[in-house]
């Protein structure tokens, strides 16, 4: 179908020549092909990186190198310390995180008024969303290492970690809540149930399924940051697990920062292999949280 | 319920701490020679604490981001939201996701085993970290925000604005172009805007990079140092108060004060649609 | 014996004044049929009295709602709402079982033995005549069941916590006329022992059902009486008017 002919005058095909310079159809044909290698510039590299990382660190991963410490000052053995130090972090920055953040997305769902108090509480959640990362590690430095005297460790880093994943999981959970119908409510609380039975009955379970995919991406985000932890937690050589949280300990990001740009002669299996696990460990995340949000939007009841 | 006033806090308590180290600074530079000084020797004996070098290398680096993440980003959104093909879209929408979450530091690890060499070569340089190579690299970390915050506001776009310019025998581009387009620009730019946010604040990758040499730059193909990649890799050696300490804590509130400004200001174009 | 007292009742949301100086009596265990044109203030009024439109952040009331001699608003809301039960406009069955919908309202008042609140939910199911159609899937989710056993299921809900009072807010309006039917036979069963007050669109449905009729008009009672008397001889003009379907 040719759409010009509709804005065409119905003149001679030679007046119609002259008074189209430009045709929209093939303009259409131009545009969408821009768009179209747009997108692919996009998408190309995307697909390139995993499979430059999955082809050159597959060769890296064998049991040892997961499960063995590090030796030679990295030249070889494992990288399990930085694997276990990642765990440790994340964990440590859900335990403070999750709690605070979903009571605030409760406070704000359920209990606010619609006044000035709250819209300064949501910009402040935007706020500190968009805080680079690298501040939050100087926050984290000045706060809870020097001031608090926790000292560079796994404490002062789970908690910086868990400043910075606090608006992912306040944000997830908000929009969780908020899209349980306002009838249920009205319902269980016509039934002579108070507010936080209506919370605690009706709308946290329906909402959980939200809440535990921010969960998993606040910690899909803390297991790949680097700058909030450089000063908080991070050791390099650190041939021994951690003892307690006042330790510091290794973590996947900044091993990988650190045998890329500061030691020399690092085999590339172990560089590659290193990418491998910390993007494995990420995607996984990702992906868990994506498979969760589609089960339950199947299995939504209303 | 005093948790929801936990985020105030947060936001209030890193503005507070950042001051009370950074301000110390001003005991040694006044802010006008610590914004527009052009030499940053922190180490130097007396130091020199200058941000300028640091102020045009992010500058440059972000620009050269913005510049290639832009309009391939927004062409990819319209892409995503009119044109491609349903089965395709959700595909395509993985991919844009899936490049959200790669973390920084595998980005600049990539980045540094792959682009930089490749400019290397290209441009006949004697090393191939370079600010190209950090817009390069920083410009693919701005795109999913970009692409997927677009792509909302092209869909949010009422569908009968569409169908009406169709109706007057428009083509799907000048639908798009004319109407659509338009429609969703106050969410497009909140879109760059907090596309943009994310390259200022971006320290990983930029880190492995640009080549941090702390100079002024005078081209595109030379390394730079951004503000972000200073605080990363000199807090580690700068003794705690000392004045190097000060200063990058200075730093970071410049930082702070960016990132602030550009995400109230992405947040107000955001809600500016809504109505 | 008087039920509700209502005294000089002046109801506000934000600016709009939804409720004009509005005095009644309402006697227990008959029906009282609420009538009038949209906006006319009737769903405002039936949410009074369960102290539904607190919910509402821009809510303000000046006067008094007496239940059995004491003002609603100095009670508890959670007692004054188990005492005064609501079945809602469009069945809002909650996202559970059927049984655990039953038992809701009995388990937020305390009762977690399981048992206790098996023997009320079949009572309530019973009454609700909803017993026989789900005594055998009571674990299944409530959205399975057809809109009229919805309706049934949400009464069943409000009976078990043992009110006084039921307030019905249009509850037919989603249904088909058999399903209809069965609800207003409910409720002329339910009346010898609650006192019921039905907000309705349906002037044949009023008349049928009620004892006595209020019609409400631009956020005012303008008449109420027996229904035999509104209907044949309404005192106000403009009762006479809606009644006959002159507007509305």
């Amino acid at each position: 179908m040719n759409d010009s002919t509709v804005v065409d005058s119905p003149a001679s095909p030679a007046l119609k020549l002259k008074k189209r310079s430009r045709d929209p159809v093939l303009t259409q044909r131009l545009a969408f092909a821009f768009l179209f290698i747009s997108t692919l510039l996009i998408i190309v590299p995307v697909g390139l990186i995993i499979v430059i990382i999955v082809q050159k660190g597959l060769p890296g991963i064998t049991w040892q190198f997961l499960t063995d410490i590090p030796r030679q000052g990295m030249r070889s053995g494992g990288i399990f310390p930085a694997i276990l130090g990642t765990i440790y972090l994340v964990s440590g920055a859900i335990v403070f995180a999750l709690p605070i953040g979903l009571l605030s997305a409760v406070y704000l769902s359920e209990y606010a008024r619609g006044n000035f108090l709250t819209r300064l509480i949501k910009l402040a959640i935007v706020n500190l969303a968009g805080v680079p990362s690298v501040v939050y590690g100087l926050f984290g430095l000045a706060l809870f290492v020097t001031f608090f005297k926790l000292g560079a460790s796994i404490l002062s880093g789970a908690l910086t970690l868990g400043i910075m994943i606090l608006p992912i999981i306040i944000t997830a959970s908000l929009e969780a809540l908020e899209s349980v119908p306002q009838s249920f409510r009205e319902a269980s609380r016509s039934l002579g149930a108070s507010r936080w039975q209506t919370i605690r009955y009706v709308v946290l379970p329906n909402a959980i399924s939200g809440i535990i995919t921010g969960t998993i991406l606040g910690l899909g985000r803390a297991a790949g940051e680097t700058a909030p932890i450089l000063f908080t937690v991070a050791a390099f050589y650190l041939p021994q697990l951690p003892g307690s949280v006042f330790d510091q300990v290794m973590a996947l990001p900044y091993h990988l920062y650190v045998i890329s740009t500061q030691v020399p002669n690092v085999d590339e299996k172990i560089r590659y292999g290193t990418a491998l696990v910390l993007l494995a460990m990420v995607l996984f995340m990702n992906l868990a949280a994506v498979v969760i949000r589609c089960r339950f939007r199947k299995k939504k009841k209303w | 319920m005093f948790c929801g006033l936990a985020s105030i806090f947060f936001v209030v308590l890193i503005f507070l701490f950042l001051l009370k180290e950074g301000l110390a600074v001003f005991k040694t530079v006044t802010p006008p020679q610590f914004l527009f000084g052009k030499s940053w020797y922190p180490i130097s004996e007396p130091p020199h604490l200058g941000i300028l070098p640091l102020i045009l290398g992010s500058l440059m680096v972000t620009l050269g981001a913005a510049l290639i993440s832009i309009p391939i980003g927004v062409a990819c959104a319209v892409y995503i939201a009119e044109v491609a093909p349903l089965k395709i879209k959700e595909i395509l929408k993985s991919g844009i996701e899936l490049l959200a979450a790669i973390p920084s530091v595998v980005l600049g690890f990539i980045g540094m085993v792959t682009l930089v060499p490749w400019i290397k070569s290209i441009f006949h340089l004697p090393t191939g970290l370079t600010a190209l190579s950090g817009a390069v690299m920083l410009a693919f970390m701005a795109m999913p925000t970009i692409v997927s915050i677009a792509e909302d506001a092209l869909y949010s776009v009422p569908k009968t604005y569409k169908e009406g310019a169709l109706a007057l025998g428009a083509t799907h581009w000048q639908a798009i172009h004319r109407v659509i387009l338009p429609a969703a620009s106050s969410g497009i730019m909140a879109a760059v805007m907090l596309g943009i946010g994310r390259v200022i604040g971006e320290t990983m990758a930029v880190m492995m990079i640009t080549g941090n040499a702390a100079v002024i730059p005078h081209s595109i193909l030379q390394p730079v140092r951004t503000l972000t990649a200073t605080i990363a890799a000199e807090m580690g050696e700068a003794v705690v108060g000392s004045e190097h300490y000060f200063a990058l804590f200075a730093v970071g509130i410049v930082l702070f004060v960016i990132s602030f400004i550009v995400n109230v200001g992405a947040d107000l174009f955001l809600h500016k649609k809504e109505q | 014996m008087v039920e509700f007292l209502i005294k000089d009742l002046n109801i506000w949301f934000g600016q709009i004044h939804a409720m004009k100086n509005v005095n009644m009596e309402i006697g227990s265990k008959q029906i009282l049929s609420v009538i009038g044109p949209a906006n006319s203030g009737k769903t405002t009024f039936l949410r009074m009295l369960n102290r539904l439109n607190e919910l509402n952040d821009n809510f303000r009331m000046t006067g008094e709602v007496l239940f059995g001699g004491r003002d609603i608003v100095e009670m508890d809301p959670e007692t004054v709402r188990k005492k005064i039960g609501m079945v809602f406009a469009l069945p809002l069955p909650l996202p559970m079982s059927i049984f655990d919908n039953v038992a809701y309202g009995v388990k937020v008042s305390g009762v977690r033995n399981r048992k206790l609140q098996a023997a009320a939910v079949e009572k309530a199911l019973k009454q609700a005549y909803l017993w026989d159609e789900v005594k055998d899937r009571l674990n299944t989710s409530a959205f399975k069941l057809s809109g009229g056993q919805q309706q049934r299921l949400c009464i069943a809900r409000t009976l078990a916590v043992e009110p006084r009072v039921i307030l019905f807010d249009e509850p037919c309006s989603g249904l088909d006329p058999i399903s209809t039917a069965k609800v207003e036979e409910a409720m002329l069963v339910l009346k010898k022992d609650y006192t019921i007050i039905l907000v309705t669109n349906n002037v044949k449905q009023a008349a049928r059902v009620g004892d006595r009729t209020a019609f409400f008009l631009s956020s005012e009672l303008v008449e109420m009486d027996g229904t035999d008397k509104i209907f044949t001889a309404p005192r106000d003009k403009r009762t006479d008017g809606y009644i006959r379907g002159k507007f509305g």
